[in-house]
């Protein structure tokens, strides 16, 4: 039975319950029994005990090391790490450690944990606060990356995520905390496979995290046009649904990759060298942010969006000739 | 401290102590020929010739099911927390059969059998990993402790500073130890580090710290014991700061070259932990001829192993690709 529910509710209500039905299942973080940054973890610490729910000092790099350590002795750590940007400051922890733990010992180890990094744009929070780096994350061998954009998304994937054997480093986008969606608590999503947003036959669109929302509004705003998109939110990056993509261009013949993080080096090159690959003829748009820096002002801080707009005109152009 | 003369118990915990650091430097001098004249280690090796002492009388400490981190320097270590010396062996040699299936090599080896986590090739990475051992072995109400060895280089990374806090903060099982061999790589230690060091640093911090001769093994153990055992029953971590001498290079083909003549060939004349357990067990009155078997018989067990090791074939070429992850796994598509 679906219930409404906000983005950040979902992602609570899944630990909650990953919480309750496994002991080992515990988080570690900055702040979290006032309930961290955006209230992720509100209510937490109250039921499961400061135990459970560790406060933490301002110590990205003991929270990452210290969870692959718990990790490898058979709990379940939740790592929050408060913003993306921030997760930085424990990179050799979860780069050089935690991704290698398994392999490089041999498989005599797990590093069952989720990595949390709340990503994105969000009311002027300049450089250091809005930055989207999930594409990073994709070139490291061992990660899982999980990218959700909808409440139910992030329910299913959180509890999935949980679940996994692997780390599995898990980007929410700040600036949906408060959507509201509704949520089915029996649905369950595999890491990996995308969603089908919007059915559609003459040009793919390709996206995840928020930008993906931004593209289903593309897509109603072209049906009204009468060009018809596919929309499709990968959800996951590694790995991510090559079957879906190649399928729906194979179709439509035509791709356009959108999202969040700078264009150079970004996922969306990852997607349409493939899909090149995959579907000889496939015509292919990439649109993500200019290479540049994410600043305060407002103003200053749309020059770095991809907007529905763009996506739509993205669009218009490659369906026109 | 034990005195010669000591009941018969002491005496065979002191020739247990020798066997092991002779073994310890056996295996070494066997990876070092391997290395050198057999190419048959193909990686760095990073010896720890002249710190037996540490990993004999710290290991001895703790129980097989305790836990243990340690660095690129940690054959030792590992060897005296009981892993198996063939599959070290195999695992230097990048041969099926080893500890990590030839995965890891010497900086990476590990024995998750007897509780050793890893060793690490990146300087201090442990100290955080360690702790957070010690923080999930509490977490889940095991009496089990954490090891968690590091060099002084390790006192100058930020994760010294925030590992030391963390198990500080939680009352952590945790012990860590500084395994002062005074040189960071090529370069002296105490010329790149501020104040007094590794132990005023972990003090400041509130944690216990005990100072020990570091090639005293006799000294080290018996810290060792006190220290495990506050530890477990439930005191919070300890820092143990073993003062001691790296005698070769950072690696075995490092010459050191850079050290002030005759200061290597003075700690082995004078220092040498191996040779002062010798001379305090032949003051007991440990005979010539036993201190000999024991020597031979390390000899001859890690030579006879290097061999074995040698025989063995390289792991199949599609391990390459296992282990890594379950989902989005390279064993289904690596590219």
């Amino acid at each position: 039975m679906a219930e409404k529910m906000t983005y950040v509710e979902a992602s609570r209500e899944a630990l909650r319950e990953a919480m309750q039905s496994d002991e080992t299942v515990w988080c570690l973080g900055e702040d979290l029994g006032r309930g961290s940054v955006f209230g992720q973890y509100l209510g937490l610490q109250e039921e499961f005990g400061p135990d459970r729910v560790v406060d933490t000092p301002i110590s990205e790099a003991a929270i990452m090391g210290a969870a692959l350590g718990a990790a490898m002795v058979g709990t379940r750590p939740v790592v929050e790490m408060r913003f993306s940007d921030f997760a930085l400051c424990a990179t050799d922890e979860l780069v050089n450690q935690i991704a290698k733990a398994r392999f490089m010992f041999g498989g005599q180890s797990r590093a069952a944990m989720v990595i949390r990094k709340p990503t994105g744009m969000w009311r002027s929070s300049a450089a250091q606060h809005s930055q989207s780096l999930e594409s990073w994350y994709t070139h490291i061998p061992g990660l899982v990356v999980v990218c959700p954009a909808t409440p139910q998304d992030n329910y299913s994937l959180m509890k999935a995520a949980i679940a996994a054997d692997d780390p599995v480093v898990y980007f929410e986008h700040k600036n949906i905390w408060g959507m509201e969606g509704e949520v089915n608590r029996a649905h369950t999503v595999e890491i990996g496979k995308a969603a089908i947003r919007r059915a559609g036959a003459d040009v793919t669109i390709v996206s995840w995290s928020d930008t993906a929302n931004l593209a289903e509004q593309a897509g109603a705003r072209l049906a009204e046009e009468g060009i018809s998109a596919e929309v499709i939110d990968l959800r996951s990056l590694w790995p991510w649904d090559k079957e879906a993509v190649t399928a729906s261009v194979a179709r439509t013949g035509r791709l356009i990759v959108a999202h969040e993080s700078v264009r150079a080096g970004g996922f969306g090159g990852e997607v349409a060298a493939t899909i090149a690959e995959a579907v000889p003829g496939a015509r292919i748009r990439r649109l993500g942010a200019p290479r540049s820096l994410i600043a305060y002002a407002p103003n200053l801080e749309d020059q770095m969006r991809v907007t529905v707009d763009m996506i739509a005109q993205a669009a218009r152009e490659m369906t026109n000739d | 401290m034990s005195e010669p003369g000591d009941d018969g118990d002491n005496r065979a915990r002191s020739i247990a102590l020798l066997r092991m650091m002779e073994r310890i430097r056996a295996f070494e001098k066997q990876a070092i020929l391997a290395a050198e004249r057999d190419k048959l280690v193909l990686g760095a090796i990073h010896p720890s010739i002249g710190q037996e002492a540490c990993a004999a009388g710290i290991m001895q400490a703790v129980r097989r099911d305790d836990i243990l981190l340690s660095t690129h320097r940690g054959h030792g270590h590992t060897l005296a927390k009981g892993a198996d010396p063939l599959a070290m062996f195999r695992e230097l040699l990048g041969r099926e059969g080893g500890c990590c299936g030839g995965k890891g090599g010497s900086m990476h080896i590990a024995d998750f059998n007897v509780g050793m986590l890893g060793a690490n090739g990146v300087v201090g990475a442990n100290i955080t990993i360690g702790a957070g051992a010690a923080h999930g072995l509490k977490l889940i109400g095991s009496d089990r402790i954490a090891v968690d060895i590091f060099g002084d280089g390790a006192v100058n990374r930020g994760p010294f500073l925030e590992g030391l806090n963390w198990a500080a903060v939680y009352a952590l099982p945790v012990l860590f130890v500084c395994e002062d061999n005074q040189w960071s790589a090529t370069t002296r230690t105490r010329t790149v580090t501020a104040g007094e060091g590794a132990g005023a640093r972990a003090a400041a911090m509130g944690l216990p710290v005990t100072t020990v001769d570091g090639n005293n093994v006799e000294e080290v153990a018996q810290a060792a014991d006190q220290m495990v055992a506050r530890i477990r029953a439930g005191n919070g971590p300890e820092f143990l700061h073993a003062i001691t001498y790296r005698q070769t290079g950072h690696t075995s083909f490092d010459q050191a070259a850079y050290r002030p003549e005759g200061e290597a060939e003075r700690h082995k004349r004078e220092d040498d932990p191996i040779m002062r357990q010798r001379s305090y067990l032949q003051e007991m009155g440990v005979s010539s001829a036993e201190l000999e078997t024991i020597h031979a018989e390390a000899q001859a067990e890690m030579a006879a192993l290097l061999k074995e090791a040698a025989a063995t074939p390289f792991p199949p070429d599609d391990t390459a690709f296992t282990d890594v992850q379950d989902i989005g796994s390279p064993a289904k598509e690596a590219f």
